[in-house]
């Protein structure tokens, strides 16, 4: 069984596994990282979202051969040594979650997103998430705490600039 | 606190017990080896409640989370009585201990009534104990003392905290259930507000919750596959190829006992991954006996309603009046139609898993079983557990985890009892995964079927009589749920002549109860067809039903299952004002209005729809009225509502199971298409918040959501829509 030297969460990890085993499982059962769910294996529900080198993609049709030396994120390392994601503020002051099992796909992928449009609007978002099924119906909740969370990103984005130029000047 | 002392007080409990008569499962003892290990870091002064010596308040929630919100909305009722600040509390999950907590289970949208009383009543219990050690440490009369935020506070302003107080509260006397006085509504400072789940932080930052995400040493891993007709034997599989594939540990072929909800024969395979499992899985190669198996085709049941329509139906099994009559007389307006409804699964995005460890007993002792699963009501294992494998109850853990949603769906034992076969077969804790279409194809659907329904006016364009002929689904012999016609469905109790019939199709399909049972598709059916008959009749649709409901009363009074009219007229008159029923809309666009009675709940929806040339379809806007009483969690309720509203648009525009030979055809999402975020509606939700005590809400707002919009469609369009899914009418 090959070997793999993998990048999670900041962290460099070996795991001996098959090379078409999906990068889905060898966070479950491999690593222990069980916060990135098992929905559909296909690739059409999103929950097993994570970030591949910064972009949002499904870890049940990845494998673990394709990851190579590409950084992984997951909804484990998402937050930023304790300190919250915005959207993970954003998901708890808003209560999004009703079972809660696709929402750590939900922020992942809100996560690329962001990263990429800091501002969007109702139809970004709604593009970017399609692949994100929930069975609860936390659609509009999730829509509202992207959008708040955007904005948090942004004014803390604009302080931190702010105070950078104030001590510049 | 001593040992002793806690012993006389748990004595004392005992026969309150006792003396509640109902109640007292709610208030009943620890087990023994409770009391025996208990070291007392902690003040308990009730089983729901403990209280730390820094002042952090447990509160443990007894009943299964499966996203309806009661592990926050059931504390917040304790809370509320206790007099605790919601900061101080933190919520854990019980043990699975019915003779400690209660009966544990949550469907039906029952825990909120089931509880209401039972969770006030351990609230203010607790708080009469830390009142009583207020008034002992305060030298005050208890009556001068009341609890807030965390204190126990004198008329004085003088106060002592929960924390200062938990010890010597513990020590006192449990109080007479019957002398507890509850908070009245308007007091209220928790109940009523907004509140984030307990669970959220877990969930956003991936913390370990659900059943499928448990891990146990020694763990192996498990796939399990049955006849793809339902119900088939294994005549053989390539056991021998399977064991060979990498990272398989063993494979063999499972016997069951024939019953779907308890264990039916298989092929296991067990391995070092979930992934080994599922990939060996592929090349299982069995021969079944289908010999028991489904037989169903749903061609062949359309096919076969539409005559059994046309040809009516054998014999009524409810009469009221006289429907004939009113048929036949000239006067009348007489209509009718057929509606159809299909089979969908629960596609719940946890698939069905279990955890289990079966040890055998060593040195004589008796075998064991621990079991972790995400279970609605975990006890229900129990009988199985007994009839399959000889484990009495207390040979039997049960841990209960978080459900990634439910519906409905995990209220058997299938998956607790395949988990234990294959543990105790190789003496390991296994944990079994089934794949999404393991998960489609061996659902307990919510069933299809058939109605044909008649009504007739009279010359005013009063409704006089209504008549149905369901078509529904047995298993030997016997209706199954969610099929079928009470004699209380709206408007039987309504008006002076109704008639029921039924004919049925005897199925192979499992059937089990699906996010509003019945209700789902006899609000379809009742609120589509009321509104033909009030266009027909030149009738406004909300003017109609007030006018079916007629006066204010309450059919039984004191029953909450029992349809109060005016509650209904409530709602009706609630949701016509805010979302401007009858507005001018332009061209494509049209609004819907139902009302349903159901869970105890009253609920009435106005959908607006935009249909396009093409018949493409979007579902603009959903306001809802609601009438359950009081709301506990504000923001929990609001999310039930919208859920439900989401849920009954994705079943209604695209769901449908079918099937052949007694095998599902659909597997996965690139065959059954669910509800995305660019479909989903504006909800805009209007609690009519009345006086009666609170009801549930996980599933009465969906029922009226289908003919909410199909009654849209037919504003927009002029066609009337008496089949779901919309996708196979030609919507998009």
């Amino acid at each position: 069984m090959p070997r793999y030297t993998l990048t999670i969460n900041g962290k460099t990890q070996s795991v001996d596994a098959e090379a078409d085993t999906p990068l889905l499982w060898v966070l479950r059962d491999e690593l222990g990282l069980v916060g990135t769910k098992f929905g559909c294996g296909i690739a059409m529900c999103g929950a097993c979202t994570v970030h591949l080198g910064g972009v949002a993609l499904r870890s049940c049709s990845l494998p673990v051969a394709a990851v190579g030396n590409q950084a992984v994120t997951t909804i484990e390392g998402l937050a930023d040594d304790g300190e919250l994601h915005p959207l993970q503020e954003t998901w708890i002051e808003q209560d999004v979650p009703q079972c809660g099992y696709c929402q750590a796909g939900q922020i992942m992928s809100a996560a690329a997103l962001l990263a990429s449009n800091p501002a969007p609007t109702d139809d970004d978002i709604d593009v970017a998430m399609a692949g994100n099924y929930c069975r609860c119906g936390t659609y509009n909740r999730i829509r509202s705490a992207i959008h708040s969370a955007a904005e948090r990103m942004t004014a803390s984005y604009y302080d931190a600039t702010a105070k950078q130029t104030e001590q510049q000047a | 606190m001593s040992t002793q002392a806690q012993h006389s007080r748990r004595g004392f409990l005992k026969l309150t017990a006792v003396a509640s008569g109902g109640l007292c499962l709610s208030y009943a003892l620890p087990t023994q080896a409770q009391q025996v290990t208990t070291d007392i870091e902690f003040s308990e002064l009730n089983a729901f409640v403990q209280i730390d010596p820094d002042g952090r308040v447990t509160i443990y929630s007894a009943n299964a989370e499966m996203g309806q919100g009661i592990k926050t909305a059931l504390p917040m009722i304790i809370a509320e009585e206790l007099g605790v600040a919601w900061d101080d509390v933190t919520v854990k999950q019980s043990p699975i201990d019915s003779q400690r907590f209660g009966a544990i289970g949550a469907g039906g949208s029952t825990t909120v009534p089931r509880t209401w009383n039972q969770m006030r009543t351990m609230g203010a219990s607790a708080r009469e104990m830390l009142i009583s050690a207020g008034a002992l440490v305060m030298e005050v009369p208890p009556e001068e003392l009341r609890a807030q935020d965390s204190k126990i506070i004198h008329t004085s302003g003088r106060y002592r905290t929960f924390a200062q107080l938990a010890s010597i509260a513990a020590e006192q006397d449990v109080p007479d259930p019957e002398t507890l006085r509850f908070k009245n509504r308007e007091n209220y400072t928790l109940i009523g507000s907004p509140v984030s789940g307990v669970d959220n932080y877990s969930i956003v930052t991936g913390s370990a919750l659900f059943g499928i995400d448990t891990r146990v040493p020694d763990m192996l891993y498990a796939s399990y596959s049955k006849c793809p007709a339902i119900g088939g034997t294994v005549k053989g599989a390539n056991i021998d190829e399977l064991k060979k594939l990498p990272g398989v540990v063993d494979a063999f072929i499972v016997r069951g006992n024939g019953n779907p909800r308890e264990l039916l024969d298989g092929v296991a395979i067990v391995g070092t991954s979930t992934h080994a499992v599922f990939k060996a899985k592929q090349s299982l190669r069995a021969t079944w006996d289908e010999t028991n198996a489904s037989k169903d085709s749903w061609s062949d049941m359309v096919t076969q309603a539409n005559e059994m329509a046309n040809a009516g139906p054998s014999e009524a099994r409810f009469t009221k009046g006289d429907v004939e009559s009113q048929f036949a007389d000239p006067q009348n307006t007489v209509h009718s139609a057929f509606f159809e409804y299909p089979f969908i699964a629960h596609f719940t995005l946890e698939p069905m898993n279990c955890t289990a460890h079966y040890k055998a007993g060593v040195d004589g002792g008796q075998d064991t079983l621990e079991v972790w699963l995400p279970h609605q009501i975990p006890e229900r294992s129990h009988a199985p557990l007994k009839s399959i494998f000889g484990l009495e109850p207390e040979q039997v853990t049960l841990n209960q985890m978080r459900l990634g949603g439910s519906f409905g769906r995990r209220v058997y034992a299938e998956f607790v009892c395949e988990a234990t076969e294959i543990s105790k077969r190789m003496g390991q804790p296994v944990k079994l995964t089934w794949t999404r279409e393991d998960d489609t194809r061996h659902d307990f659907y919510r069933v299809g079927g058939f109605q044909s329904v008649k009504a007739a006016l009279n010359p005013d364009g009063q409704l006089v009589a209504f008549d149905f002929h369901h078509i529904g689904m047995q298993n030997d012999g016997k209706p199954v749920m969610g099929s079928g016609v009470r004699d209380t469905e709206f408007p039987l109790q309504n008006i002076d002549n109704g008639r029921v019939s039924d004919d049925w199709f005897e199925i192979g399909t499992p059937a089990g109860p699906w996010r509003a049972p019945f209700s789902n598709v006899n609000a379809f059916v009742t609120q589509s067809f009321l509104a033909e008959m009030a266009h027909l009749g030149g009738r406004d649709y909300a003017e109609f039903l007030l006018e079916i409901l007629g006066e204010r009363r309450w059919f039984e009074e004191g029953n909450i299952r029992s349809l109060n009219t005016g509650r209904a007229a409530d709602v009706i008159n609630r949701v016509v004002k805010e979302a401007n029923w009858g507005k001018t809309m332009p061209a494509g666009k049209g609004q819907g209005l139902s009302f349903y009675f159901c869970h105890a709940a009253h609920v009435a929806e106005v959908a607006e729809v935009t249909v396009s040339a093409d018949k493409a379809i979007r579902v603009d806007k959903v306001t809802v009225a609601v009438d359950v009483g009081p709301i506990i969690n504000l923001s929990g309720a609001m999310n039930q509502v919208e859920g439900s509203i989401v849920d009954g648009l994705s079943a209604m525009k695209g769901q449908k199971i079918t099937m052949e030979g007694g095998r599902i055809q659909q597997s996965n999402l690139h065959d059954y298409p669910v509800l995305r975020m660019p479909d989903s509606p504006v909800v805009e939700i209007h609690f009519v918040e009345s006086e009666f005590d609170p009801t549930g809400l996980g599933e009465p707002a969906l029922p009226p959501l289908a003919p909410a919009v199909a009654n849209a469609i037919f504003a927009a369009t002029g066609e009337r829509v008496r089949k779901m899914p919309l996708i196979d009418e030609g919507y998009t």
